[in-house]
């Protein structure tokens, strides 16, 4: 009966929220400078992306940041992304929230975001080239944030299994294969439970019927919707059970025979540094991935610390902290060298010099991300409803 | 002082004129309780109902509130059709397989542990409620695990042909335990046992001795003293402890996260279409599904005394 409660809680919230405002658009002008702290700034995040050194005194990046602006840091914790939506949602409390891509567009289409003026960011042009202009944070060329971070669905592998012919394609997990243990896969491979993993069987068909012409796999008009879904189906047959927390994942590599399964650079780091025979490949179809960007609130109380902020967290120093920290690869490149948390070869580990093989995630939308008129893609909660149905069997 | 004599004090004044008001006096006693149940609580059951009613644009995913069935046509697709029938079905194992297990150990906690060893069991049964659910459960993951404890035994007993042909059993089984619904029964039994062993030890704790020994003395098979005395006497307690455990198992969305293969229950469901796609109307109208089948059970349950023995 939790669940209940938990759902007549949310309920009770998401009226609420529904019943104030929205942030309204005032005026839309630009700072044009940054102006003295207001003493503090309070960041929505996910979990440990605001480390003050109490995890582990190693990882700090925000003590100096206060000595040197006199800024004090406050950190909401978010757990989901709809969590964050729904802190920022018509709030005056918090100034800045590092968003992934499935919630950034919903925040800009929402009103609750305001554009940056990029030009009070001195540290703008050390971000990686590839992320300036990213779609999930740039609208009509406007900026609404400065990325943070981002990370891999890499194809992680046990190397006993592989042995000498490490896989080079995700039809291991989608197609029933002899692994060259003499094995089938089935019952030994995993997928990730997130209904955005639609999108990774999109990304695979991509290659194998390139007669669906799929583009993007975020942007799926029915038929190669309904491509997805079959490969999906037939997947469901050769998997066990489909991973959802990293931590039982990484149990699952150890005590259940995983073979080889989407995963996160962070599994497959700890699981090595554990002498786990696991390694990890982006193969030739590509990888999806996910990207998050600090993005400032339309009623930010204190805007000046925001901007001072934003620019601190491009600093290579607490880009690389942060990359050790979290198995992410930094938005600035310079991060990668001279990091004694990171390594000489940290950012390549975390999967840094697969960049232009991912696809970073986007919240699939019934315009097609505004690429197509109105119902010509299928929209994201359809990817939910079906891939709950995919993983019951049905 | 005859004066303050002749005026009883305040709180004796308080007490008269309350005593005068029976209605006021059961206002002032039930209504703080009643505001919560009627107002927060059915009030957030009403406006789940209302919800429920509203539904998606089919195309762009944007909440209409406009009143219409179609979220609860989509309610009753194959898919969540199969979600309600494994959840039900589970609960309803579950519930079974606990009064097989628990009946014998309260049964004999009730009528003939000595005191010192009841003490020790009723602990027992109570220590692993104080402990986090969540660490049980996953110390469960790594009892069930293929490179788990149970099948070490199995291997060093030789038995590893009989444990296959139990994985492999169609329905139930899986690649390995803690993957397939037999692990996760076994799982759901251990976590909600102790909800249904106190109040079946409750109810036998009042069956009086005297009534045991008048049906042996009228020579009745120790059997038969358990099936026509002891059982009955214990239903309302068995009624009691299945409300616990099947309501728990209903409810319950982490032991499905963590064991089995991944398929989905009710409560996982509704996370999902609220959590995950923000499709309130159908999360609303899901949650509705266990709060009928509790009405239904409740009522049975009722109607075995279950209530006589909480």
């Amino acid at each position: 009966m939790r669940a209940r409660a938990v759902l007549l809680l949310t309920a009770l919230a998401v009226l609420a929220a529904a019943c104030t405002s929205t942030g309204d658009d005032e005026g839309n002008e630009l700072p044009t400078e940054v102006g003295d702290g207001e003493g503090s700034v309070v960041i929505v995040s996910w979990a440990g992306y605001i480390e003050r050194g109490e995890t582990d005194p190693a990882y700090d990046w925000v003590t100096q940041f206060e000595e040197e602006t006199g800024c004090a840091v406050e950190n909401k914790v978010a757990g989901t992304s709809d969590e964050m939506v729904a802190l920022m949602t018509g709030s005056d409390e918090y100034d800045l929230v590092t968003a992934s891509g499935d919630s950034s567009l919903r925040l800009v289409a929402g009103g609750s975001v305001q554009e940056i003026n990029i030009d009070l960011i001195p540290s703008w042009d050390t971000i990686d080239e590839r992320l300036q202009d990213a779609p999930w944070h740039t609208v009509d060329d406007k900026h609404y944030g400065t990325p943070y971070s981002s990370g891999f669905n890499v194809l992680g592998y046990n190397t006993e299994v592989f042995g000498d012919t490490p896989p080079t394609s995700w039809s291991v997990v989608f197609e029933e294969t002899m692994l060259p243990d003499g094995e089938s896969n089935s019952g030994r491979i995993q997928a990730y439970d997130g209904p955005i993993y639609v999108a990774d069987a999109a990304l695979y068909l991509k290659s194998v019927q390139p007669e669906l012409g799929i583009e993007d796999p975020y942007q799926l008009n029915e038929e190669q919707y309904q491509a997805a879904l079959t490969v999906l189906r037939a997947q469901r047959q050769l998997i066990g059970r489909y991973w959802h927390d990293a931590f039982i994942q990484i149990d699952d590599f150890t005590n259940e025979g995983v073979a080889a399964s989407s995963t996160w650079p962070f599994q497959t780091n700890v699981l090595q540094a554990g002498g786990a025979p696991i390694d990890k490949v982006v193969p030739v179809e590509g990888a999806t991935g996910w990207a998050d960007t600090t993005m400032m609130n339309v009623n930010a109380p204190n805007p000046n610390c925001g901007y001072m902020w934003m620019e601190w967290s491009l600093n290579p120093k607490l880009q690389g902290d942060l990359a050790a920290w979290f198995g992410t690869v930094p938005a600035v490149p310079a991060a990668c060298e001279g990091n004694d948390l990171l390594g000489p070869d940290g950012c390549a580990g975390n999967g840094s010099e697969d960049f232009d093989q991912i696809l970073f995630w986007k919240t699939p939308t019934d315009d097609c991300n505004g690429t197509a008129e109105a119902g010509s893609c299928v929209p994201y909660y359809r990817w939910v409803t079906d891939y709950l149905a995919v993983i019951g069997g049905r | 002082m005859i004066d303050t004599s002749t005026r009883p004090p305040a709180l004796h004044r308080v007490s008269t004129y309350l005593h005068k008001r029976p209605r006021l006096r059961l206002l002032l006693l039930l209504g703080l309780p009643v505001i919560w149940l009627v107002g927060v609580y059915g009030g957030s059951l009403l406006a789940l109902l209302l919800q429920s009613f509203f539904r998606l644009n089919p195309f762009s995913g944007v909440l209409e509130r406009v009143i219409s069935l179609d979220t609860w046509k989509t309610l009753f697709t194959d898919a969540n059709t199969a979600v309600m029938v494994r959840t039900i079905g589970m609960a309803a194992v579950v519930t079974v397989a606990s009064v097989v297990v628990a009946f014998p150990l309260a049964y004999y906690m009730a009528l003939y542990a000595r005191p010192k060893t009841k003490a020790i069991l009723v602990l027992a049964v109570l220590v692993p409620l104080w402990s986090s659910y969540l660490v049980r459960v996953y110390s469960w993951k790594l009892i069930l695990a293929a490179d788990g404890i149970i099948n070490w035994f199995v291997e060093r007993l030789g038995l590893q042909v009989a444990f296959q042909a139990l994985l492999d059993a169609p329905g139930i089984g899986g690649p390995s335990l803690s993957i397939s619904y037999l692990g996760q029964f076994m799982v759901f039994v251990y976590i909600w046992l102790p909800f249904m062993i106190l109040p079946i030890h409750a109810s036998l704790e009042r069956v009086p001795r005297s009534l045991l020994e008048a049906s042996a003395d009228l020579g009745a098979q120790p059997a038969f003293t358990l099936r026509k005395v002891t059982w009955p006497m214990a239903i309302p307690g068995v009624a009691a402890g299945s409300i616990f455990t099947f309501s728990l198992t209903l409810g319950d969305y982490i032991i499905p996260t963590i064991i089995g293969d991944s398929s989905p229950f009710i409560g996982l469901a509704i996370y999902s279409y609220q959590g995950v796609a923000g499709n309130l109307p159908l999360a609303a109208a899901f949650s509705f599904i266990p709060i009928a089948v509790m009405a239904v059970y409740l009522t049975v349950a009722r109607r075995l005394g279950a209530f006589e023995a909480l």
